[in-house]
């Protein structure tokens, strides 16, 4: 074990993970207003990934203003998609949604290699990249500001669910769709809107692990590591959304660097561990950690 | 203003729960609607908000007017629009929402303008829900919800209230406190209340006319103080007989039987 590395890939790990942390942010939010699993979640990602790549290359716009113009189509995306695929299943079982949401993780691949290509590419930097050293530890600024843009686009949804009325009515949608027509709300806007959302935050996590790795089919694949994530904080928890992506961030990190034994290395434990860790909190919380409580009263 | 004529409704294209139903709710007034558990009062009530469609009913025959408009082909949130507000069953609210969230809940399908002002008007009526405002409204009494739910319906400053059996589970006390309250937002605000009751005494004390209902029809409307003198009302929509004493559900049953013949 490299334990002096310790302070080293727990840095890292938690940097990564506030990525994770807002990814897993956009599943709760689909999840909390409609009840359904958004498998499409990291495909989502990528297309905004891709979308900010092609700006830069072909319009030769600055980064910043492709990701602020992805951010845009990422809201239409967002709503149509809910508009065209999501909502002629309202009222139908959970399972058809579900498959939903997996053939939309098909179409947008295919959409992306279609559009795209299936071809590594880079963007230009967001952030200089120059190394930060804190005593032991060594960190990519890149990575640092990733993790500070992350933490502030998850601040600023949960202000926006708690001071605004739109955000009011999204939190009054999730907790009761019928009550919430009642009061004259339109759930199926309500779905719309989880959803545009849901796509502004993928698109986002996109660019800012573009940044890290580049522009390639694989950014889908990062979604795998919110599932555990919101799986044992709650799916319908938004602070179990921050608190389950660093702790997949963290694990992750930790239990990937730290053995030294190529054997154990060759492994790939740090892709196990969380899915190992979420098994282990469902057994004792089925809900997850921060799963809500039925309030009950007579 | 509103007007059911002769409505029949059916839940999932077989179910067939109402069975020509006509009932009018005049400017300003408070009509009681009476009848025993699973009569149709609340079917009635989801068809005028809508509401129906969420549980795959439907109005198949007849209409429902509001002020001239067919209200029977419109979406909850379009009839919200036209000034009617359905208060549901058991006090359902925002659990997790505080009361003052749940108060400002009403007014989302409307403009923000009025917020502040209209909160402090319900705070008037429930002056309770004012210490609880930061409260997280499932840990509540049931009284305390009662009014937050009614409270929320009156932020939208409806025209037409439906208040679905807010005396249920409730003590005594609080039933009456909360239908004093009723009969007030009725005066001032010169908000229309169609009252679901099974406590018919309570709701034809504050109504200016009842209609009572069985099994999908309805069976006997007047005038509230000419019903509250109804030997038939007295003895079993109240559940009480002379004594006093809850009369059995058989006895209930024979009288059903003899009305069908008498009907
Ligand atoms: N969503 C539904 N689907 C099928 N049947 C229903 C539904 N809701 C109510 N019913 C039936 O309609 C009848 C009337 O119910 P309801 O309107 O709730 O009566 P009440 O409010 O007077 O107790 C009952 O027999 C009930 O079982
Ligand atoms: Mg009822």
């Amino acid at each position: 074990m490299n334990w002096d590395l310790f302070p080293q890939f727990l840095a890292t790990g938690l940097l990564t993970g506030g990525i994770y942390s807002l990814i897993a942010l956009g599943l709760v939010l689909i999840y909390k207003a409609s009840r359904v699993f958004n498998f499409a979640q990291g495909h989502l990602l990528m297309l905004g990934a891709f979308i900010t790549w092609w700006f830069t290359e072909n319009l030769g716009w600055d980064v910043w203003l492709a990701f602020a113009a992805a951010i845009g189509l990422a809201i239409i995306a967002g709503w149509l998609v809910e508009r065209v695929a999501l909502r002629p299943l309202i009222g139908q079982p959970i399972l058809a949604t579900v498959m939903m949401t997996l053939a939309l993780s098909q179409v947008l691949q295919g959409v992306t290699i279609l559009a795209f290509g299936a071809y590594q590419r880079s963007l230009p930097y967001l952030f200089p990249i120059q190394p930060i050293v804190l005593g032991d530890i060594r960190l990519k600024l890149n990575l640092a500001l990733a993790f500070v843009l992350a933490m502030l686009g998850f601040i600023i949804f949960v202000l926006f669910f708690r001071f605004t009325r739109a955000g009011l009515a999204m939190r009054a949608a999730a907790e009761d769709h019928q009550l919430a027509q009642s009061v004259g709300l339109s759930v199926p806007r309500i779905f719309g809107m989880a959803w545009a959302i849901a796509s502004v935050v993928a698109t986002v996590c996109g660019v800012l692990l573009a940044n890290i790795s580049g522009v390639e089919l694989t950014l889908s694949l990062i979604a795998l590591k919110a599932f555990p994530a919101v799986l044992f904080g709650g799916l319908e928890s938004i602070p179990g959304a921050i608190v389950g992506g660093l702790t997949v961030g963290i694990l992750e990190s930790l239990v990937g660097g730290l053995p030294q034994d190529p054997a154990l290395r060759a492994l790939h434990l740090g892709d196990i561990a969380p899915y190992v860790f979420m098994l282990i909190v469902l057994w004792f919380r089925p809900d997850g950690l921060f799963g809500l409580k039925r309030i009950e009263r007579i | 203003m509103l007007k059911l004529n002769n409505i029949e409704v059916v839940y999932s294209d077989v179910i067939l729960v109402l069975r020509g139903v006509s009932l009018e709710v005049g400017d300003g007034q408070i009509v009681a609607l009476l009848g025993a558990n699973g009569a149709g009062k609340t079917t009635t009530l989801k068809s005028i908000s809508g509401l129906l469609r969420t549980e795959l009913g439907q109005v198949t025959r007849g209409n429902i007017e509001f002020n001239g408009a067919r209200l029977d082909r419109l979406l909850p949130e379009q009839i919200v629009r036209h000034g009617i507000i359905q208060v549901l069953e058991g006090r359902r609210l925002f659990a997790h929402l505080t009361v003052e969230e749940n108060l400002i809940a009403g007014t989302l399908a409307h403009g923000n303008g009025r917020t502040k002002t209209d909160v402090e008007m319900v705070y008037t009526y429930f002056p309770r829900l004012r210490d609880l405002r930061r409260r997280v409204s499932g840990y509540l009494s049931g009284g305390e919800q009662q009014m937050v739910v009614i409270g929320r319906a009156l932020m939208a400053h409806p025209k037409l209230m439906l208040l679905d059996e807010p005396s249920l589970g409730l003590a005594p006390l609080i039933v009456r406190e909360i239908f004093e309250v009723i009969q007030k937002i009725n005066q001032q605000e010169k908000t229309a209340i169609l009252l679901v009751e099974q406590i018919a005494q309570a709701a034809l004390a504050i109504a200016h006319h009842g209609y009572v209902m069985e099994t999908g029809r309805i069976v006997l409307d007047g005038p509230a103080d000419k019903l509250r003198e109804n030997e038939d009302i007295k003895e079993f929509y109240l559940g009480l007989t002379q004594l006093g004493e809850r009369k059995s559900y058989r006895e209930v049953k024979h009288y059903k039987r003899r009305k069908r013949w008498l009907g």
